[in-house]
């Protein structure tokens, strides 16, 4: 069990900048994911933690020692690779028992099968134990480079996109069982990921990275609610908060096609000045269809969900998706009348992307 | 079944225009191979079995005899060719294992990045490209007792490698490790770099030392092409003429190939040598074949 900081670091491929200016800090048993699109730094990350990588500057702390100088054995970490890197050839059961063997800190006997037996029923593979690695599949692999980590007690656990490989039901499953574990085992866990879901449902805390910086960190809900930035509005969430430009006039949000009133609480965020050049973001839940609404639009599409129906609205050039409850009956190019919670609404400035709320 | 796979030819290609088929075009593809293989290879190869049964001797008009297994019992029951075998044994046994391990280490050492890699993998690879006869024509200046550099480097006096009966195959064995090692080598090189490089990743997170990872990682993946080096190198080890020949004229380095070549064309003794040849294709089958099934079970697991 350990906590893990990362401390001003900065990560060079060549020219290419990996990581710029990374500061990280996950407390100890924390269940910690960082999230980002393909190419933002996610896997560069973890590779240092595990020291896969060394940093171009800036220093990696885990329990409170800097670990320049050392290596992925002497840090005591297990990562889960995105390819699972089962070893060939081997059987499950080999596969379990290979960290706990190499001479210097062989186990003995007794405490290696006892390990992988519990690790296999943790797991459920304990009717795979003997099949050789290539004839298992996809979320059986996933689960056996799961155990490989976990026989070994180590300090941390790096996962890098465990379950992107597995179809949907499957990753579902996973995701529960992985988050069991980690309750389970108290470790602290950092988990890499692209997909958002994962992230919200996972996280103790969540970093969202871009580009290769941490735009944010928070719980779950912090960031859901009360994103930093546009990019974080627009890349959590599915379907994604509203952005739409405008300006405040008197307690009204004005956008190019409409306006719509605001509550004294949003209002009185800080910075919002009459005039000033804003983006408005608010989640497509907190957008609701009523027939004495303030402003009509035209439903541009409906995505029935099930549970719900996303419905895009027309106003104008303008774009906006309300989630409405699936019974709600909806035509395109019907008209509706809509309305906000503008509680939730969050103001942006226009030029940085920075949340008011933010800024202060 | 053949004919079935083929796919039809573009009507508006000039092989069409010319008025031939898919088919034509395939014949004109392999028929000439066939062709060679045949006069070449097939023929020559029953022919001699056919001599290999009589007593002809190709520089004599007489008529030839037809001897039955003559020959064969003749060969099997000399002690001279016995001793011949044992010779190419140890040969083989030493310049095989020397070209494995030597290749082998070479490959672990430049399978990583390095500057001028690529340069140096090259001039590497340079002995195997060369003649088998230039080789053994500069070793023998190599290992010359008098001026040689090898005795002034290691300070052996006026030792006479290749003159001396006991060294004589071993000097031989040496120079053929130093041209066939790069061969060993690149397979190697090949096999080694085909491990992908997350294993690694994954047996250092897991703690493994480099001894662990190289007997549990390393050596199941690349055994398989371990054993293809070895089956080329032991069938070509065996049937080594060229630098022994062009070395050494000591007969405790007679190999079988020199046994052989002497039996044909100096003693002009050509239906026996037939046999012999048989006698030597047939125990380099029997190897193979003992190395090729281990290399299936091998690739089966």
């Amino acid at each position: 069990m350990a906590h893990i900081e990362l401390k001003n670091v900065t990560k060079k491929f060549g020219s290419h900048t990996a990581l710029t200016g990374l500061n990280l800090d996950i407390a100890d048993g924390e269940f910690f994911v960082l999230l980002g699109e393909t190419g933002a730094g996610k896997t560069t990350t973890l590779r240092l933690i595990a020291g896969l990588e060394k940093p171009t500057e800036g220093q990696v702390f885990i329990d409170g020692v800097d670990v320049a100088d050392w290596g992925a054995a002497e840090r005591d970490v297990a990562l889960v690779l995105q390819q699972y890197s089962l070893y060939p050839r081997y059987t499950v059961r080999e596969n379990l028992e290979f960290p706990l063997k190499p001479k210097i800190r062989r186990l003995p006997d007794a405490e290696i099968k006892d390990r992988v037996a519990r690790a296999a029923r943790t797991l459920r593979i304990e009717h795979l134990l003997d099949r050789k690695t290539d004839r298992l599949s996809g979320g059986e692999m996933q689960r056996v480079s799961i155990g490989r980590a976990i026989v070994r007690k180590p300090r941390v656990f790096l996962m890098d996109e465990p379950l992107s490989a597995l179809d949907a039901k499957l990753r579902e499953a996973l995701r529960t069982e992985l988050k069991n574990l980690q309750m389970q085992l108290g470790a602290t866990f950092l988990f890499v990921t692209h997909d958002q879901i994962e992230a919200m449902s996972m996280g103790d805390k969540v970093g969202v990275l871009n580009h290769g910086r941490i735009v944010q960190t928070g719980t779950p809900h912090e960031i859901y609610n009360n994103p930093r930035d546009t990019y974080v509005a627009s890349f959590v969430g599915s379907p994604p908060m509203n952005l739409i430009d405008g300006r405040l006039v008197e307690n009204r949000a004005v956008m190019a096609n409409f306006e719509l009133p605001l509550s004294g609480g949003a209002a009185r965020t800080g910075g919002a000045t009459d005039g000033r050049p804003l983006v408005f973001g608010i989640r497509p839940e907190d957008v609701y269809l009523e027939s004495g609404a303030p402003v009509e639009a035209r439903v541009h599409d409906v995505e029935n969900h099930g549970v719900e129906k996303i419905v895009t609205l027309r106003v104008g050039d303008a774009m906006l998706r309300a989630t409405v409850p699936a019974r709600t009956a909806v035509e395109i190019e019907q008209p509706v009348r809509f309305a906000w919670n503008s509680d939730k609404m969050v103001m942006f400035d226009k030029g940085s992307g920075v949340s008011l709320r933010h800024t202060g | 079944m053949a004919s079935v796979a083929l796919t039809n030819l573009d009507p508006a290609s000039r092989a069409a225009a010319r008025g031939w088929s898919d088919l034509t075009i395939r014949n004109m593809f392999i028929i000439p191979t066939l062709v060679f293989l045949i006069v070449f290879n097939i023929f020559p190869l029953i022919y001699s079995l056919g001599y290999s049964f009589t007593n002809f001797a190709a520089n004599r008009s007489e008529p030839w005899q037809f001897v039955g297994l003559q020959n064969y019992r003749e060969l099997l029951t000399d002690d001279h060719i016995w001793s011949n075998f044992v010779i190419t044994a140890k040969y083989v046994i030493v310049s095989v294992a020397g070209q494995m391990i030597v290749g082998f280490g070479l490959a672990l050492l430049l399978n990583r990045s390095f500057p001028m890699k690529g340069l140096i993998t090259t001039l590497l690879l340079l002995p195997m490209m060369m003649s088998a006869a230039v080789v053994g024509l500069f070793w023998q200046l190599l290992y010359s007792p008098s001026w040689g550099p090898i005795n002034y480097v290691f300070g052996l006096g006026d030792f006479a490698w290749l003159s001396n009966p006991d060294s004589a195959l071993y000097a031989v064995a040496i120079t053929d490790i130093w041209m066939w090692s790069p061969f060993v080598m690149l397979l190697s090189l090949a096999g080694l770099s085909a491990v992908p490089q997350h294993l690694y990743e994954a047996a250092a997170i897991d703690r493994a030392g480099w001894w662990y990872t190289f007997t549990r990682i390393t050596l199941p993946l690349v055994s398989p092409i371990l054993l293809i080096a070895l089956i080329f190198r032991t069938m070509e080890a065996f049937k080594t003429f060229d630098i022994a020949y062009t070395m050494t004229t000591q007969p405790t380095a007679e190999l079988i190939a020199i046994r052989l070549y002497k039996q044909a064309f100096q003693q002009w003794d050509t239906g026996k040598s037939c046999a012999l040849a048989y006698i030597v294709l047939i125990m380099v089958l029997a190897i193979t074949n003992i190395y090729v099934k281990y290399l299936n079970k091998v690739k089966e697991r």
